[in-house]
């Protein structure tokens, strides 16, 4: 199955109240699989086509807050557009799960994959779960779920997988049988619901100097409770089929030197190149994140605590920052930890620039320099761009 | 009203207690205070029936007062009302200062 067709197939298998769908570019596949299966009785799900994105979040908020499961998809540009009510979404606590299909965001305009539009929502307080090929896609959207709707986190959750790449490529995957999947997402019973007139309550007033900061710390709150959440959902998730999840991945990372810190699919890449270099004596390892939100700072500092250089990968850019979003995380992790680790900033495949083993590679050797000689000047580089300052 | 720290409130901004929209005072946010004539009002209603804040106080199907614990000052009685001269007259606050 595709990365899309897999997280379709978990969808029709949550066969969510309410699933709100506007096309994208590379997430259409995804609800048009999904449509198919609606269209075809093997869902009883409202599905409510939208004439934007804006719409999207928004009538899934109307859901959510009526106590439905309520689901929709996105890419880019029309994460873009539903940026206002994403925000929304998190602050009414309401525990919708989305799929976003990582896309460069315009412009110039273009279709494939990097990570600029999640990146971009870091701060607006839905969980992200990034998944590393299409079975994490799958297995993601089945915990996200679980993690949305838990009483101590009632928060929104994206689960990202990269366009084309994971999206558009097909690869043999591990499903649960339906009855599965129905006693692992159980029942879902909102605490409120804007629809129900014996118990009547306002969602969504008016919230000025008086409560607003006191309503963002509640989200706060949310957030710290997730970390824990989120694992023992993939503990749980372990024991019913064999596949467990943690917040982040070490791969062969324990004694490794030379470290690279990365998500979505690039990890896999990123793990043969690990393995080469290990056949050659380099201690190499790789952290692949897969909870970026919430940042689980200090497990990721002891994580990397016994390398000598450490490679960032940043699928986006934070124009006028130091790095990208991904590299700032790592270096506020370790800061006050008392290593002293020359840290790299890769920035790498924009617009689905293809990251190659070689590319990766490359990031290594660049490393190795920095193991030896400490963090050079020129700690934020372009991997793989053309011209001055490429490498 | 005592305002409480965030875990004494419901999460997500969600009033629990229907119809309580009395219980919060707007009226600080006024420019423009509307002013009621008893001598010149009519009492055809149309200002009570027109705010949006349920500001007009009314008593036996007669204008009494206007609240201004809640009224934002939009205006909206003083266009509608009939008589000429207004018997609802927006007068800017900063005139009731010193009162």
């Amino acid at each position: 199955m595709t990365g899309n067709d897999a997280t379709a197939e978990a969808m029709r298998q949550i066969a969510p109240d309410v699933v709100t769908c506007f096309p994208i570019t590379p997430q259409t596949e995804l609800m048009h699989k999904f449509a198919e299966h609606v269209a075809d009785g093997d869902v009883d799900t409202e599905l409510v086509l939208v004439e934007s994105e804006h719409s999207a979040m928004s009538a899934a908020v109307g859901a959510a807050a009526a106590g439905a499961r309520a689901m929709t998809a996105t890419a880019a540009n029309g994460l873009a557009l539903m940026w206002e009510i994403v925000y929304i979404a998190a602050s009414y606590r309401l525990p919708i799960v989305m799929p976003v299909v990582n896309r460069a965001l315009s412009g110039p305009i273009n279709i494939h994959c990097d990570h600029s539009d999640t990146m971009g929502c870091r701060d607006t307080g839905w969980i992200q779960l990034y998944s590393e090929n299409a079975q994490e896609a799958y297995d993601n959207t089945l915990q996200a779920l679980r993690i949305a709707e838990h009483p101590d986190v009632l928060l929104p959750v994206m689960v990202t997988f990269d366009g084309f790449i994971l999206s558009h490529t097909a690869e043999i995957l591990e499903g649960l049988e339906d009855a599965e999947v129905k006693d692992w997402i159980g029942t879902y019973e909102a605490k409120y619901s804007i629809l129900n007139t014996d118990d009547p309550v306002t969602i969504g007033p008016l919230d000025l100097q008086d409560y607003y900061f006191e309503h963002k710390r509640q989200q706060v709150e949310g957030m710290r409770h997730a970390p824990d959440v989120i694992r023992e959902i993939g503990r749980a998730y372990g024991e019913l089929c064999g596949r467990s999840y943690d917040l982040f991945e070490a791969y062969r990372l324990e004694d490794a030197e030379l470290a690279v810190v990365a998500l979505g699919s690039t990890c896999g890449t990123t793990k043969v190149v690990v393995d080469e270099l290990r056949e050659q004596g380099v201690k190499a390892g790789l952290l692949k994140i897969r909870s970026f939100r919430p940042f689980p700072e200090a497990e990721i500092a002891e994580a990397l605590g016994n390398a000598k250089a450490i490679g960032v990968l940043d699928r986006s850019i934070s124009f006028g920052a130091p790095g990208g979003p991904v590299h700032k995380e790592i270096k506020a992790a370790l800061y006050g930890t008392g290593h002293e680790i020359g840290i790299v900033n890769y920035i790498y495949g924009l617009g689905g620039r293809d990251m190659s083993m070689n590319d990766i590679k490359t990031a290594f050797a660049g490393l190795e320099k920095v193991a030896r000689e400490g963090t050079p000047d020129d700690n934020i580089r372009f991997l793989g761009l053309r011209g001055e300052g490429g490498v | 009203m005592k305002e409480r720290g965030w875990t004494e409130i419901p999460i997500g901004g969600v009033i629990e207690e229907a119809g309580n929209a009395a219980a919060y005072e707007t009226g600080s946010w006024r420019t423009y205070r509307p002013v009621w004539n008893s001598e010149t009002c009519i009492h055809c209603l149309r200002c009570w029936v027109a705010c949006p804040d349920s500001s007009i106080e009314i008593a036996d199907g007669k204008v009494t007062g206007i609240d201004y614990e809640h009224c934002k000052g939009c205006g909206i009685c003083s266009f509608e009302c009939p008589v000429d001269p207004k018997a609802i007259e927006m007068k800017l606050e900063t005139d009731f200062a010193k009162e």
